[in-house]
């Protein structure tokens, strides 16, 4: 099927699949906010990882130079976005999705 | 070999992925969360990606979830209490999800049949002098303006942070 017991790069793009819509149910399923928060997180990292093996296969850099940039966006974003969580719950003293929909109607 | 230490973390990784989605207490998500990041960096470094796999691994394991974790702690809220979603998510979520699963996997070993395989050292170039190289030639100027996104994110969290509203 491979020569030389290596794997194949669908595979790796399968794995990234599979993690991206992990991340996906995390975040339409989990209610608690920093758990959808950190279900953004995963979806980043299959992002990352879909990057890493196209660069392999295309043999160039820039991959990786785009999986740099997306880390670079990811800790501004769990900046701020932890910042955000810790007002909302100094107001609401709840950490539920649900207790914040008021943009909802 | 290649193959073996693939599976071994593929299965961490998505196990891992699968305890953030189903743990109710967001301190198990978290260290679930850092379990999928340490095996993807092991695949980073299987695909040739050495500067990616431990900026991985020091900022997202090491930086990031600390962020969570402190945050976790600082808030010190328990698990989930309320019952979850509608009927209808519960009842398609999950084979929505798998035939989206199955659609992506048909089409990319569709397209990605070709025999190539990926051999750990078959792509040298994702040293830090590589990565250096390109990013202080040809992306130059991105790299200047996430300088400038960092310190609007870190103004933004101070500012954030020690906001008042009532």
């Amino acid at each position: 099927m491979f020569q030389g017991g290596g794997v194949p790069l669908s595979w790796y793009l399968i794995l990234s699949a599979i993690l991206f819509s992990l991340g996906v149910a995390g975040f339409l399923f989990r209610k608690n906010i920093i758990t959808v928060f950190m279900s953004i997180e995963l979806m980043l990292n299959a992002v990352n990882l879909s990057f890493v093996a196209f660069s392999y296969k295309l043999q160039q850099v820039n991959g990786h130079i785009f999986a740099f940039f997306v880390m670079v966006v990811a800790a501004a974003e769990a900046a701020v976005g932890l910042a955000i969580i810790l007002t909302v719950y100094k107001n609401r003293s709840s950490l539920d999705i649900d207790d914040v929909s008021e943009m909802k109607n | 070999m290649d193959l073996f230490f693939f599976v071994v973390f593929a299965v961490v990784a998505i196990g891992g992925g699968v305890s953030v989605v189903l743990q109710t207490h967001p301190i198990s998500s978290a260290l679930s969360l850092v379990a999928v990041m340490g095996s993807l960096a092991v695949l980073y470094l299987l695909l040739g990606a050495e500067f990616i796999a431990m900026a991985q691994v020091i900022v997202y394991a090491g930086a990031i979830m600390v962020l969570f974790l402190f945050v976790i702690m600082l808030l010190n809220s328990g698990g989930e209490t309320k019952p979850g979603r509608s009927a209808m998510v519960k009842v398609l979520g999950v084979p929505v999800l798998a035939g989206f699963v199955a659609i992506i996997a048909y089409v990319f070993s569709l397209s990605f049949n070709d025999t190539l395989a990926v051999h750990f050292g078959g792509f040298s170039d994702g040293s830090a002098r590589s990565i250096g190289r390109a990013i202080f030639g040809a992306y130059l100027l991105p790299f200047e303006v996430t300088s400038v996104l960092i310190l609007v994110a870190i103004l933004g969290a101070v500012v954030l942070a020690r906001k008042e509203l009532d």
